[in-house]
């Protein structure tokens, strides 16, 4: 008789994933210190003076050097850094030059319309993406199969604003379906509780507020997600092509299951795992796109502020951006890694894999 | 003699590629009688593999398969039925046991999850209560004590010799009439191989299945089958009762597999470096020299 | 080589790729004679003609000061080519030696080299390269800068993962068992199993950073005028759409256009090579 191996309860099954929790955030805390470290470093290479910038030609040198004494410029590099992290670790993120109002009372005002209109993308791509991944793989070789992938290989092709422009002549001038600029049609007033109106209307319970706000939203969300679209879609496919070729698949097909059955769980379930990382790296890329496409359909989110604080070297307006931008792209990933934990079984049942 | 089981008659398979047509079968012809357990005995890419998968169904629906010959499956051609009623007889009339156990269970799904959908094959509209308690059932038949926690384990979580007695267990949950085992536990240590093939002689005869029962290794044979065939790039060369071939194997071939292959649990591929001629030589079929 | 070659032609969408790309690089190298309006690719102005969309002989329309689209296209195509050159010349040779260095060594090198690309790789691409440009002055140089800050973090993470697979290959143990120098065995014996990986990549990243840099000067932070560029053309025009729609149409095709034909022959070159992403 084989003797019965251990076998993991399953009442220990949070254990390892609140010790990978653990784990992940230690190390995002050491990358968020890097990622603070480089953008002070890139921020202080700076050429000219950014108190003398700030104040415009027409400054006295009191003027510039209260200013300069005001931001820390006249002593050394390593103290200004630690006069940062500990403003920083206060919530304080400076003055910013620009708007003359502290950048974190910036930042919340932008941030939302920002965070919801990557938030919808997001759902848009996998949403679309997966689906569109699975059944590429199903039909490998096929002409949806063909189709898909010309399909997402235009979409990861061009960058968001192209398709911005596309979409916006498309279906707001020549096909008037979708309004052609901002969140929400004017004559609509929403008291802002979260500043993302799809909740805020919600809240408010003015369900025509939120149709015309998922109105407003949905074809710059839709030119965002594009290239995620296509990029979850082709991720998606290869990782299932491969594991087609596993055995489980083969023994699934003698056993009869449905080729549906076989492409919705058994190929899809265990080729969703090593696609997640990659899913949330896309999704993080949409912060950045998220300018461009916000250009485009004149969104008011951060990035018009984001550009405004670059061209006018706006020191603690750059950083702040850079450095919320870099945390929420921590976090994304970090829930993206309690996912795949969530749903990897070598992970939630023992130490992490890889 | 009774109806067989599965009856093979002068099949072809060929695979369309880039050069044209590729002969794989050369028209071989092989029966099983209900409980009958019957080895098909060759090296790999001799063409057994293929001749599985015909019988399941599953290389039919690949666009590059060319099948002619008949395949009586319970007195049915399986060439003449539809696509669908084949796959209706996967996973309930008959069923299949693949080689590397724990690369053949899924990953991600617990054994109980999968033991459902097994089950479902055979009645569609089995509660999870009720297929938990019927797969552990099962479990219990193939040695295994402790059902609840290897139901609630994933595939990584049990040893190999526990997924292969997962895998036997699943196999015969629906009562299948014909049971395939392609190369049974070759990737698991010749004990537990030994024990689990012990356990499968015993299940199937206790629930009367018929098998098809493919290896390279003549030694698990002669533990195994009541009679075997030996096929070699894709002819069948050598047929007839265990007993009989082994105590007088004619056929170079087939005696050239049994010199590679001193041990009677040997693991491991037979090395036959060279290809004869002799190989070519006219089947030799026992049963039809010897009146039975 | 060649048999690579052939496959590509062999296959429509590879050969599509092919005659895309071929076009971006023809023009882009003799930009002089094919572009009708050679002048137009610096200051140019001429009022009687601004504005007008696509007729002969401005088959893409005239910009707002009245030069040519399509002579603007093509030496923008020139200057995009030179950069992603530049930028994959300098970011593949620095993240490969970072990715190797750390897949092979291990250890605190591994540690350090692998978490400074981590912080690299926390900074949602265009953000970087954007912060970047914000600080330096907006030249075609110090693009090519920030575009290479942010690309080759990915470089080493790729070749990292592939090396710390081949590290425990049995060819490289014999290597190592025979005493082959460490650069021997991470130069000659990992570097040439991770080049099918890195030249696919390449091709694919061709594209992209011609689209990270399109993206960088649409938003006023790279190449600026009148130096031609597709992405500060789009920009340009964005204000005037719908009603002079070839503004940013025809310089937006033009990026999807370079793009997608170097995508499809790095697509196509997975196939062939077998590298993984």
């Amino acid at each position: 008789m084989v003797a019965q191996p251990a076998i993991v309860q399953r009442r220990d099954a949070m254990t390892p994933v609140l010790r990978l929790l653990a784990k992940r955030l230690a190390t995002s805390l050491i990358v968020l210190v890097g990622v603070s470290m480089l953008i002070f470093a890139i921020a202080r290479i700076i050429p000219g003076d950014p108190a003398r910038i700030a104040l415009g030609p027409n400054a006295t040198a009191e003027q510039i050097a209260a200013l300069r004494a005001q931001l820390h410029l006249d002593q050394s590099v390593f103290v200004q850094y630690g006069y940062f992290v500990a403003d920083v670790l206060r919530g304080d993120l400076g003055i910013s030059l620009y708007t003359n109002r502290p950048v974190t009372t910036d930042i919340a005002q932008f941030l939302p319309a920002t965070l919801e209109l990557i938030l919808v993308a997001g759902a848009m791509m996998i949403a679309f993406g997966l689906p569109l991944g699975i059944w590429s793989a199903r039909y490998k070789g096929k002409w949806a199969d063909n189709l898909i992938r010309l399909i997402s290989l235009l979409g990861v092709s061009a960058p968001s604003f192209v398709w911005a422009v596309i979409l916006m002549l498309l279906f707001a001038f020549y096909l008037p379906l979708f309004p052609i600029a901002g969140r929400i049609s004017d004559d609509i007033v929403v008291t802002p509780v979260t500043g993302f109106l799809m909740i805020d209307t919600l809240v408010a319970g003015n369900l025509r507020a939120f149709a015309d706000a998922a109105w407003h939203i949905a074809l710059p969300a839709f030119a965002l997600a594009l290239s995620g679209i296509g990029q979850a879609a082709r991720l998606t496919r290869a990782n299932m092509v491969e594991t087609y070729e596993r055995p489980y698949i083969e023994m699934a097909r003698s056993y009869g299951f449905s080729e549906r059955r076989i492409a919705n769980r058994y190929a899809f379930k265990p080729s969703l795992i090593p696609s997640l990382t990659i899913i949330g790296l896309d999704f993080a890329a949409m912060l950045g796109n998220a300018f461009l496409v916000e250009a485009i359909f004149a969104w008011p989110g951060l990035s018009r502020y984001g550009v405004e604080v670059i061209l006018r070297k706006d020191l603690n307006g750059i950083v702040g951006t850079v450095l919320i931008i870099s945390a929420t792209f921590l976090i994304v990933n970090i829930i993206v890694d309690l996912l795949i934990a969530f749903l990897n079984p070598r992970i939630r049942h023992s130490q992490r894999a890889s | 003699m009774s109806a067989p089981m599965l009856d093979i008659r002068d099949l072809h398979l060929s695979f369309k590629g880039h050069t044209g047509l590729t002969e794989v079968l050369h028209g071989i012809s092989l029966h099983i009688q209900p409980g009958e357990r019957v080895a098909l005995v060759g090296e790999s890419g001799s063409g057994k593999s293929v001749t599985a998968r015909i019988v399941l169904g599953l290389l039919q629906d690949l666009p590059s398969a060319r099948i002619t010959g008949q395949v009586l499956f319970d007195g049915r051609d399986l060439e003449l039925m539809s696509s669908r009623a084949r796959h209706a007889l996967r996973g309930t009339a008959m069923s299949m046991i693949f080689q590397d156990p724990t690369s053949s269970l899924n990953p991600v799904f617990r054994i109980a999850d999968q033991f459902h959908d097994v089950l479902r094959r055979a009645d569609p509209s089995v509660a999870k209560a009720a297929a938990h308690d019927r797969a552990a059932a099962i479990l219990a038949e193939v040695s295994i004590r402790d059902a609840q926690r290897v139901l609630n384990a994933y595939p990584f979580q049990l040893s190999g010799g526990m997924n292969q007695r997962v895998m036997i267990a699943m196999a015969l949950a629906n009562e299948p009439a014909l049971l395939i085992a392609d190369e049974p536990g070759t990737a698991l240590d010749v004990t537990v191989q030994a024990q689990t093939l012990q356990l499968m002689r015993r299940l199937v005869e206790d629930h009367h299945t018929a098998v098809l029962f493919i290896s390279h290794n003549l030694g698990v044979v002669r533990e195994f089958a009541d009679r075997l065939y030996v096929i070699y790039k894709g002819r069948m060369v050598e047929q007839g009762p265990t007993d009989a071939v082994f105590a007088d194997p004619r056929h170079p071939y087939t005696r050239a597999l049994m010199a590679a292959v001193p041990h009677l649990t040997g693991g491991g591929i037979p090395e036959i470096a060279e290809a004869s001629p002799d190989f070519a030589a006219p089947l030799v079929d026992h049963e039809a020299e010897a009146p039975s | 080589m060649r048999r690579t070659f052939a496959i590509l032609a062999a296959n429509p969408l590879s050969l599509l790729g092919l005659v895309l790309v071929a076009l971006v690089v023809i023009s882009a190298v003799f930009a002089d004679f094919i572009a009708p309006f050679p002048a137009h690719r610096g200051a140019v102005v001429d009022f009687a003609n601004f504005n007008q969309p696509p007729q002969w002989p401005y088959i893409f329309g005239t910009d707002l000061v009245g030069r040519d689209l399509f002579s603007r296209i093509i030496y923008a195509y020139r200057i995009s080519l030179v950069l992603g050159i530049v930028v994959l010349a300098i970011a593949v040779p620095i993240g490969v030696t970072i990715g190797l260095l750390a897949g092979y060594l291990g250890g605190w090198t591994e540690y350090l080299l692998m978490r400074l690309t981590d912080v690299f790789l926390s900074i949602p691409p265009l953000v970087l390269a954007m912060s970047i440009m914000g600080v330096l002055e907006p030249t075609l140089t110090n693009g090519m800068l920030a575009v290479t800050a942010m690309w080759w973090p990915w470089y080493a993470r790729l070749v990292y993962n592939i090396t710390r697979g081949e590290r425990e290959e049995g060819y490289v143990l014999a290597a190592e068992v025979i005493g082959a120098s460490r650069g021997h065995v991470i130069f000659r014996e990992i570097l040439p199993n991770c080049m099918p990986a890195v030249i696919t990549k390449m091709t694919l990243d061709m594209g992209f950073v011609i689209l990270i840099a399109s993206s960088l000067s649409f938003l006023g932070l790279g190449v600026q005028p009148p130096t031609p560029d597709l992405g500060s053309m789009v920009a340009a025009g964005a204000t005037y759409l719908p009603d002079s729609w070839w503004l940013t149409v025809f310089p937006g095709l033009a990026i999807l256009v370079a793009v997608f034909g170097f995508n499809l022959i790095g697509d196509a070159l997975r196939d062939i090579l077998g590298a993984d992403q």
